[in-house]
């Protein structure tokens, strides 16, 4: 019979790598996707301040560029808190034929998949 | 934004990282954010067992920029207080260096219920600490359970609205003023009604020598039952109705951050929440419990002015 291993044997669970949730498209869940038009935009950045999700991308200076669809979890709170109305809310039905930034299928068709199973 | 440099810091990596699984239009992940746009030393973090710590270090995932260390529901007081006092006995060997702040979060669960004693302990030490309470008034990583911080009338899976009861019974613990009594530096009340409050509180409570409380109230759009993107909305209805008190204890001295100009009825604070919506239904039945909210709230409020100085 062979011995247990020591407990200096065993793998720790310990997570080496930071930030390395930010491989996992949280994006998939969306079933509505915030649409910015940069023309209305003025950069406020009261969206990217309150953004649970980090998804508001902004270049060196602090200008909003556009959002994040890999991790947008589609909330809808960017919408909420614009005081232009530069953000729109549409459902992730009008864009079944998009890819998604992975190259995957659009989540709604996910859950059409899901259902065909 | 109110003293804050939103724009600078937009080139900064928050110590959250993206890809965290938080539910979409969740007030936690936003609350820490903004608290950590507020530190900009090196940061340790602790986390207590809740939504936030399960859904950031998802194995083999870890939404931390930074170092992080889980622990149990009852002892991120007790487990900060020993990663402060061990930088510290290394930084006398010159093994670390100064200037590293350490921030310990948890759910009202893992503040106001289970790990008061360790918060207490660690506060009543005094080692060089931030804790922040990110408050979503229950349980809600294990499906919505009352705690403590769970208000008077609201129903929740274990104080259910219904024939018997109309919600808890209860009045929820003032956390803020528990830790007060301990004395310490530092201590806050705020919500997510104004980032560039949150950010204020949160530098004023890490510059602060010495142990700092922050109880950040963050609504959970599947307990409340609200509409995930009125989270800004509902956070500056409990600020404008004074159901949650905006304001800071600095070295004993109470000062009220924030006064609604006009305030609005608790009223409407509560008939925007599914968590109430039994108290409208019947509403013929259940005015007193509409007036009993809105009279633990004149209470609160005026035992906390009659102690404060006005806004500067």
């Amino acid at each position: 019979m062979s011995c247990a291993p020591c407990w200096q044997d065993i793998l720790p669970g310990t997570i080496t790598l930071g930030a390395s949730s930010r491989s996992v498209e949280t994006g998939l869940w969306r079933s509505v996707r915030p649409i910015l038009d940069a023309g209305k935009c003025v950069s406020c950045l009261r969206c990217w301040v309150q953004c649970p999700d980090s998804s508001i991308q902004t270049c060196d200076g602090g200008t909003v560029q556009g959002i994040d669809m890999f991790f947008c979890k589609g909330c809808g709170i960017c919408a909420a808190v614009c005081p232009v109305g530069a953000i729109s809310i549409r459902p992730e039905s009008d864009f079944l034929e998009e890819t998604g930034p992975s190259g995957g299928v659009n989540p709604v068709k996910v859950g059409e998949l899901v259902g065909q199973c | 934004m109110g003293g804050v440099n939103v724009r600078e810091l937009t080139g900064r990596n928050n110590p959250l990282a993206e890809g965290h699984r938080m539910c979409p239009g969740c007030g936690a992940p936003t609350a820490l954010r903004q608290a950590f746009m507020g530190i900009d030393d090196p940061v340790v973090v602790v986390g207590a067992t809740g939504c936030l710590e399960v859904s950031t270090t998802v194995y083999p995932y870890s939404s931390w920029r930074v170092p992080f260390m889980h622990v149990a529901f009852e002892n991120a007081g007790a487990a900060v207080s020993g990663v402060a006092a061990a930088h510290k006995a290394m930084g006398r060997r010159g093994l670390f260096r100064d200037g590293i702040k350490f921030v310990a979060f948890g759910g009202d669960g893992g503040t106001y219920d289970i790990g008061l004693q360790s918060l207490s302990g660690a506060l009543e030490r005094g080692h060089d600490f931030t804790y922040i309470c990110y408050n979503n008034q229950g349980y809600m990583n294990t499906g919505a359970q009352r705690s403590g911080a769970t208000p008077r009338s609201a129903s929740s899976t274990t104080s259910p609205a219904g024939r018997l009861i109309p919600g808890k019974l209860q009045r929820a613990k003032n956390l803020t003023e528990i830790a007060a009594a301990h004395d310490i530096p530092y201590v806050a009340q705020t919500t997510l009604h104004d980032p560039s409050d949150l950010i204020k509180k949160v530098r004023r409570a890490v510059e602060t020598p010495g142990p700092a409380f922050v109880n950040i109230l963050v609504p959970c759009a599947l307990f409340w039952k609200i509409d995930p993107a009125d989270q800004v909305k509902i956070c500056r209805l409990a600020a404008d109705s004074r159901f949650w008190p905006i304001y800071e204890v600095a070295n004993g001295e109470r000062r009220i951050s924030y006064t609604p100009k006009k305030p609005v009825p608790v009223e409407d604070f509560l008939r925007a929440q599914g968590r109430y919506s039994h108290l409208f239904t019947d509403e013929a039945n259940r005015r007193d419990l509409i007036d009993q909210a809105q009279a633990d709230v004149d209470a609160e409020w005026e035992k906390l002015t009659g102690n404060a100085k006005p806004q500067s």
